[in-house]
């Protein structure tokens, strides 16, 4: 037997939006009931801490900053006013950034178009994948030791601040900045290799069906999808060099000024040695030479609207390729 | 069966309660027992096989295939097929999910080489050269294909019809240059009124059905020889469907056109010759007619009029 539907009406009765009735907490079992509060309580937590941090920085950072502080160099003084601002510092950060950022950026997407395109032998790729995550498990301090010992070799003397009698300190901004790719390495792989795989098979045989070779797919098609992944791994990767600490108190030499070395313009300041947000705010603090626990405030503030601003950049950058293509951003967390 | 191979009379059922073991001396109900009369789909006969026969062509052979058979890992999926392809013509394959049609599909531009463990014989000539002899490059742009998934590149409308036409000459040519062949596979591909305002604007904002015409277009627009299209209505509504079939009719008369389908109503629309695969055998080939009305062998007979599959 068969009904005939005749063509639907407009639906004429209201509609109802939101949930409908649900079972009631107070019929649960009391381990859920205390895992439903424990869950609640450590949500709410975290948004405490987090708040109290910002707050509290934030408070201490307007009360201490100046923006004479922004674009005055640090000189030795006795007095508060006479030891000047954290211009140094500031310039110190931007370029060490960008020589970390200018290293790990090949190495991590050609590493991570490697394992997501190629990855044969198999073997060779879990070697790859885990040396790399023995990368991303080292602690910087580590790192620091390790390149400190590498770049002490007489083989990279002209890398970095070599005293009048030959002795090679290793310690310059190329040496830090090739240390801080390391640290960047990690997530800027992981973004670019979980974009990559996120990426639809048939995306590639579509590419290869149209006569393209690999090479081409790779760099027309693959490339393109991947750039939302890609930016978010560099700001990951930025984030983690502007806050890193240990690297720059090993191997950046811990001038507050930035010192040249040699006579080339450019490469003089690659070789020399200077300071960064984070060894500024140490040495000012009460736990370095606590001469300037103001100055620490301010820059700390500095350097948290910083990396706040750079955790914004990543959300926006994932929202907005959701919103393009419905691929969603793998690897926004490390 | 009549009523009595019935485990349980319902209503017996319900007054004994559904523990109780049945009452002493009460009669014990037959087991239902399934009977495999015969299989079930019958094997076709040797006889029967030699009825699978080239029909009358309408337009100059494309490409031939000469005893294909495609394995992975050594596990058969097509077996010995045999087919001409013609210019003008629309060729179903048709059969039942891991029939081996997708398979054969994908070995006509040698995709099926993406698989590491799959493995070819015998021959297949695309206009009198055997392709395993051409560079995977030139194949594949003169045997051209759509998927079953739209799946423009992130880039402009512009860019994906050009993508295929730019990197086959050394230099870059320029877009003044390509303009006049992206329109002109945009107007093939029924797409070009839509998008005319705006080429530039990002491919992945399209609709889905636009979004396969115009892998539609990216696709001809280097003027392949064949067209080779995976379930390409099966991931869209049924309007945009009925414009791609009715696209896939007017593109039969600049190339030839092979369509692998689940839905043997669009076969039974947009072809001229239907395949039907069972198993990786090639089990009937011929006119859509003869096919559908007439089939002659017992399998095609029970696939097109759904008895299994």
């Amino acid at each position: 037997m068969s009904v005939y539907a005749p063509p639907s009406e407009p639906l004429q009765q209201p509609m109802r939006s939101g949930p409908g009735r649900r079972s009631s907490p107070r019929s649960w079992r009391w381990i859920d009931r205390l895992a439903l509060a424990l869950a609640w309580l450590c949500g709410v937590g975290l948004c405490l801490i987090a708040a109290a941090i910002v707050i509290y920085m934030g408070y201490r950072g307007i009360q201490y900053l100046r923006p004479g502080l922004l674009v005055s160099r640090p000189a030795p003084g006795t007095t508060q006013s006479s030891t000047g601002g954290f211009l140094d510092p500031l310039l110190g950060t931007a370029l060490l950034t960008v020589i970390g950022i200018a290293l790990a950026l090949p190495l991590g997407i050609c590493s991570a178009l490697w394992i997501a395109e190629y990855g044969r032998p198999s073997w060779l790729a879990r070697v790859v994948e885990s040396s790399i995550e023995v990368v991303a498990g080292t602690p910087d301090i580590v790192i620091a030791l390790f390149g400190l010992a590498v770049f002490q070799l007489n083989l990279f003397a002209p890398f970095s601040f070599t005293a009048s009698g030959g002795g090679v300190f290793g310690k310059s901004f190329l040496a830090a900045g090739a240390m801080m790719s390391l640290i960047a390495l990690p997530p800027l792989f992981a973004a670019t290799r979980d974009g990559l795989q996120a990426v639809p098979a048939h995306m590639r045989e579509a590419a290869f069906a149209l006569g393209k070779t690999r090479i081409a797919t790779i760099r027309r098609v693959l490339l393109p999808s991947v750039r939302s992944n890609i930016a978010t791994g560099v700001t990951l990767g930025v984030s983690r060099i502007v806050g890193d600490t240990a690297i720059v108190v090993l191997l950046l030499g811990e001038t507050l000024r930035l010192e040249t070395q040699g006579s080339l313009p450019g490469l003089a300041v690659l070789r020399g040695t200077g300071s960064t947000l984070t060894s500024y705010v140490y040495d000012n603090s009460p736990a370095g030479e606590g001469a300037a626990p103001q100055k620490a405030y301010a820059a700390a503030f500095v350097l948290m609207v910083l990396v706040l601003a750079l955790n914004l950049v990543v959300d926006r950058i994932g929202r907005s390729q959701a919103d393009s293509t419905g691929l969603t951003v793998a690897g926004g967390a490390v | 069966m009549g009523p009595e191979t019935l485990l349980l009379d319902p209503a017996d059922f319900m007054a004994r309660g559904q523990h109780d073991a049945p009452a002493k001396g009460a009669p014990v109900p037959p087991v239902r027992t399934i009977v495999l009369d015969r299989p079930p789909v019958p094997v076709l006969p040797p006889d029967e096989r030699e009825a699978v026969r080239s029909p009358e062509s309408t337009g100059p052979e494309r490409l031939r295939l000469e005893d294909v058979s495609i394995a992975y890992g050594g596990k058969p999926a097509v077996k010995s097929v045999s087919l001409s392809i013609h210019q003008g013509e629309v060729l179903a394959l048709i059969g039942p999910s891991g029939c081996g049609k997708t398979t054969l599909l994908r070995t006509l531009n040698r995709l099926t080489e993406l698989t590491p463990s799959a493995s070819r014989g015998g021959r297949i000539m695309l206009d009198g050269e055997d392709i395993h002899d051409l560079a995977d490059t030139t194949l594949r742009a003169r045997v051209a294909m759509v998927f079953q998934q739209p799946n423009p590149f992130p880039m402009s409308i512009f860019d994906n019809v050009a993508f295929a036409l730019r990197e086959q000459s050394r230099r870059r040519p320029r877009r003044r240059e390509l303009e006049p062949l992206v329109i002109d596979a945009l107007r093939r591909a029924g797409l070009y009124e839509e998008v005319r305002d705006d080429l530039d604007r990002p491919a992945l904002r399209l609709s889905g059905g636009q979004q396969q015409r115009l892998c539609i277009a990216r696709a001809i627009a280097p003027r392949p020889e064949v067209l080779l299209m995976d379930e390409p209505c099966s991931a869209l509504d049924p309007i945009s469907t009925n414009t791609i079939e009715t696209l896939i009719g007017e593109l039969r008369r600049e190339l030839a056109v092979v369509v692998v389908t689940h839905n043997l109503a669009q076969a039974h629309r947009v072809a001229d010759k239907v395949a039907f695969m069972y198993l990786g055998d090639l089990v009937e080939y011929g006119s859509t007619a003869e096919v559908f009305d007439a089939p002659r062998a017992t399998r095609t007979r029970d696939y097109v009029r759904g008895a299994f599959g």
